[in-house]
């Protein structure tokens, strides 16, 4: 990989956001437009990598990877399976109540696993869906295009995922009804509220937002002061597509800080704990970090060093709270550049100096535990997510030109959803 | 007075009969009744036991009547000795890990359980002599055993005696509640109040409830080599704490070896080859656990049994129990409640501090108001959870900006040389201000740590000032220390400011 780390700061960037995006056309179906949760044999689609890959076509036109009609036919084609593909309760559905599941079939598009009908990630598919609808402003395929991404929205209610309750449920499954896995203090969900109250047709109502900002911890910790959530992934996402730069919902205000701050804050935060490494973790660095939710080196327990060192599987993974074991998100780092891209820089060019591995055809793997070694090698997990590549893509170009959030600054229905949830200031 | 009687025995050989003899004695003769008493109090657990002595110290003559045992649930099957077999529990944890610091120790399991409940006997036995009957009477106040029902709405009968009194306070406690679990009735479980009288280890244990006492038990019960499986109804175990303090709370029972069920429910519960089966259900995954013994620990309600608070105008509610004001009267203006009975945090500390404010309130002319408590309580897993004042979203509710400052215990070098780095330090101030609205602590000694908040908020304390409160070095404590340090380096500007303006002033 020494090839890479002899690039300019600007080419690596582009070869990495490049990379990222040729996995979204790699692992599609160009005939439904649904592409694959990972680069696995067998891997489903997941809907919130159909929402990272519409909207990174856009991102593919500008930067001459793909010509505007070809994007535009790869929309179309996953906007009318999304329109047209089956809405019920049955078990084998594709959505019901305008949502999703969370895991679709690759070709017949009918749910898989068994899974939820997921409100995230079909808040992450509406946020490509409406992407598309803002970009696509000319003729031929476009005006379809329009239509689709504004019926696909308006068919979505909200209102019935409060079960209700004030703030929304987390999912639900034709087998049992709705779940909820006690979210309390902030996340990744912020754009869910947003695109929940800025619906014309079944808004969730204002104190809705507000019901969920009341469990929010504000926090000075390692000393930074944050508005906490222990995942990375989790101050990344709503980001991708809103500009919270300038802008305040009430809790900010209060606060005197926002959401683009706070990242900024959460970042250092990490990157502190880095440095402290309480527990002693290999590679752990102030410019070596990245713990987020993600795949892991699986149930086992080593205790070498007198230390309890457990190691999990699949798992949402936390800072300072934990759980930690040891493994990292090789994208994470990359993924915070607009926010502070002299960490995220420096982090990658230290990762790629020293674990060339993780990074493969010029994408980061999902994750990497440099502790857990196994026949004399790290672990390292097994090709590519989906999701990373995505937001990988989204977040390098909003670092280099902002394309993606002043697309989404004029979308008639962030700017109505942000103004409900209280947000008011700067480019609102 | 002089006391006859056998010479005392040493405390490690203090058994069951020691027990009773002070908490219930065998040959008790209760007195004749004095033709009226100042306070009847019913229920001679910590509520009662305060109470009677408050009233004692302000010369009033007092009843006090108790069904079972002196001492209350507290004593007899709650926090004493539950204290006393976590303590033990640790011990084989801490040998567990004895590798760790260096020290080449092993423990066999499962443990010797009747050893360890002997031990626990005789600690029982130790602390019930502060209870005992004869200490009681020495000190002045007349103890009846029975069942006390109110009689008329000034008088209380006890079997064929009639205590009238000018005051009464009942002091009743609560007992464990029961779902109704189809089979769980026929296949037979075990509560707070019986786990502890066991007298073969289970091998294997099914804990139903996430609360205090479950997440304490199921620990407890897996580091003395029960195979054991914990099943919570809700999203989190110990609801009323945290996201945080809950979920280091789930990472440490897993790390014990606690198989953790969250989000489940047990539908039914049934009896198949010599093993106790309960059938689960997390929304649509369905699953069995099989257990040699069940623990019920899904709370507890308030125990008015055959009590007839009806006849003196008292109302209860299934709810809450006996409804009380904020001065802890009942809708009796006679009749005053305390302790589990009527309080919704039904810890020992709230007991006991209601007692002692129900008493002066009906008799010293005090109008203490039971919601100005400030109630620290813990959870006694390891580590601690413990807790004080005001949550995050209390403060949301009443529109309180709050701000936490959060040290974590991995960053303190005496939690670090301790092996006991797990947990957090997190102090909740107003924000803006200097005010301690509340905190959770989590740590090896919580249950310690924590009375230094409750102390600096009933005085108002405020971060600044315990930022410049000298602690010992190195320890656990010294972490309360640091966050307010935090909050100092936080506002350096408002403290400029303020330093400044008391110098020109």
């Amino acid at each position: 990989m020494d090839e890479l780390t002899g690039l300019s700061d600007d080419a690596l960037i582009d070869r990495l956001q490049r990379g990222a995006f040729s996995y979204l056309t790699e692992f599609a179906n160009d005939d439904n437009g649904l592409v694959a949760d990972t680069s696995r044999e067998g891997s489903p689609a997941s809907i919130a990598v159909v929402g990272f890959a519409l909207s990174c076509y856009p991102v593919a036109v500008k930067n001459g990877w793909m010509s505007r009609a070809a994007a535009a036919t790869q929309t179309l084609k996953t906007l009318r399976f999304f329109w047209n593909s089956p809405q019920s309760d049955q078990p084998d559905a594709t959505g019901y109540k305008g949502f999703y599941y969370h895991f679709l079939h690759m070709k017949t598009g009918r749910r898989v696993w068994q899974c939820e009908l997921s409100l995230v990630d079909t808040t992450l598919l509406l946020a490509g869906v409406l992407m598309a609808g803002r970009y696509f402003d000319g003729g031929g395929d476009e005006p379809e295009i329009r239509e689709l991404a504004d019926a696909i929205y308006r068919r979505v209610d909200w209102q019935w995922a409060q079960n209700n309750g004030q703030t929304v449920a987390q999912g639900w499954k034709p087998e049992c009804g709705f779940l909820h896995y006690g979210w309390e203090g902030y996340n990744e969900a912020t754009i869910l509220y947003v695109l929940g109250a800025g619906s014309p047709t079944h808004a969730l109502p204002p104190d809705s937002f507000t019901g969920w900002t009341v469990t929010y911890q504000f926090e000075n910790l390692l000393g930074q002061d944050v508005l906490y959530s222990g995942p990375l992934f989790t101050h990344l996402f709503s980001h991708a597509w809103i500009d919270f730069r300038g802008i305040q919902d009430e809790f900010m205000r209060s606060s005197r800080k926002d959401y683009f701050q706070n990242t900024r804050n959460s970042i250092a935060l990490h990157r502190e704990y880095g440095a402290r490494n309480p527990r002693g973790y290999e590679g752990y660095d102030q410019n070596l970090w990245g713990i987020t939710a993600g795949e892991g080196p699986g149930n086992d327990e080593l205790r070498e060093s007198y230390r309890d060192r457990r190691f999990f599987g699949y798992t949402s993974r936390g800072v300072p709270y934990g759980p930690d074991d040891g493994t990292i998100s090789p994208w994470a780092m990359l993924a915070t550049l607009p926010f502070d891209a002299g960490p995220a820089i420096a982090g990658t060019r230290r990762l790629l100096e020293i674990y060339p591995q993780v990074c493969t055809k010029d994408r980061f793997s999902s994750g990497f535990n440099p502790t857990f070694r196994k026949g004399g090698s790290e672990w390292l997990s097994e090709g590519w997510f989906g999701l990373d590549q995505g937001l990988l893509v989204l977040m390098i170009e909003n670092y280099r030109s902002g394309f993606v959030w002043e697309i989404m600054r004029s979308c008639p229905v962030i700017r109505t959803g942000l103004k409900r949830a209280g947000f008011k200031g700067g480019w609102l | 007075m002089a006391v006859t009687g056998p010479a005392p025995p040493k405390p490690d050989t203090l058994d069951q009969e020691d027990l009773l003899r002070r908490v219930r004695p065998a040959n008790w003769q209760n007195p004749e009744p004095k033709p009226r008493y100042d306070l009847a109090i019913i229920g001679g657990g910590p509520a009662g036991l305060v109470a009677a002595r408050t009233a004692i110290r302000l010369g009033l003559s007092v009843a006090l009547i108790e069904k079972y045992r002196l001492g209350g649930g507290s004593l007899d099957t709650g926090s004493i000795p539950s204290k006393t077999i976590i303590r033990t529990a640790r011990v084989y944890a801490t040998t567990h890990r004895a590798q760790e610091f260096g020290a080449p120790v092993s423990t066999e399991l499962p443990a010797d359980f009747l050893k360890i409940t002997t031990r626990m006997r005789g600690i029982r036995a130790r602390i019930a002599e502060y209870h005992s009957a004869e200490r009681l009477r020495t000190l002045g106040i007349d103890v009846f055993f029975g069942d006390a029902r109110f009689a008329s709405a000034d008088a209380l009968a006890v079997g064929d005696k009639r205590i009238a009194f000018r005051k009464a306070l009942i002091a009743t406690g609560a007992l464990p509640s029961v779902p109704s679990i189809p089979g769980l009735e026929e296949v037979g479980y075990r509560t707070s109040r019986s786990i502890f009288e066991l007298t073969a280890f289970p091998k294997r244990l099914a804990v139903i409830g996430g609360g205090p006492l479950g997440c304490e038990a199921a620990q407890a019960f897996c580091r003395l080599g029960a195979h054991v499986t914990i099943v919570q109804n809700e999203p989190k175990f110990l609801p009323h704490e945290e996201r945080d303090a809950s979920q280091l709370l789930s990472f440490a029972l897993a790390r014990d070896g606690v198989d953790t069920r969250l989000n489940t429910t047990v539908v039914r519960v049934r009896e198949e080859g010599g093993s106790k089966i309960l059938d689960t259900s997390n929304y649509d995954a369905k699953d069995s656990i099989a257990a040699d013994e069940i623990l019920l620990s899904i709370g507890s309600i308030a125990n008015t049994v055959g009590l007839d608070p009806e006849v003196a105008g008292i109302a209860t509610n299934p709810a809450v129990g006996v409804v009380v004001d904020d001065f802890l009267r009942t809708t009796n203006p006679r009749v005053y409640a305390a302790g589990d009975v009527c309080m919704s945090h039904k810890f020992t500390n709230v007991a006991e501090a209601s007692g002692r404010m129900a008493v002066q309130n009906a008799f010293a002319g005090r109008r203490r108001r039971a919601s100005r408590m400030t109630i620290p309580w813990c959870t006694y897993c390891d580590p601690e959870i413990a807790h004080v004042g005001m949550h995050v979203w209390d403060a949301g509710e009443r529109s309180i900006p709050i701000k936490s400052y959060t040290v974590m215990m991995q960053d303190v070098d005496r939690a670090i040389t301790d092996g006991q780095d797990d947990g957090f330090v997190k102090i909740h101030v107003k924000a803006g201000t200097d005010r301690i609205l509340g905190a959770t602590i989590v740590a090896s000694r919580a249950s310690e740590m924590i009375n230094e908040i409750s102390v600096a908020m009933s005085v108002g304390i405020g971060m600044r000032e315990l930022a410049e409160v000298l602690h010992t070095y190195p320890a656990q404590s010294d972490a309360i220390r640091l966050a307010a340090l935090a909050y100092v380096q936080d506002r350096p500007v408002s403290w400029l400011r303020r330093t400044w303006g008391r110098l020109r002033a």
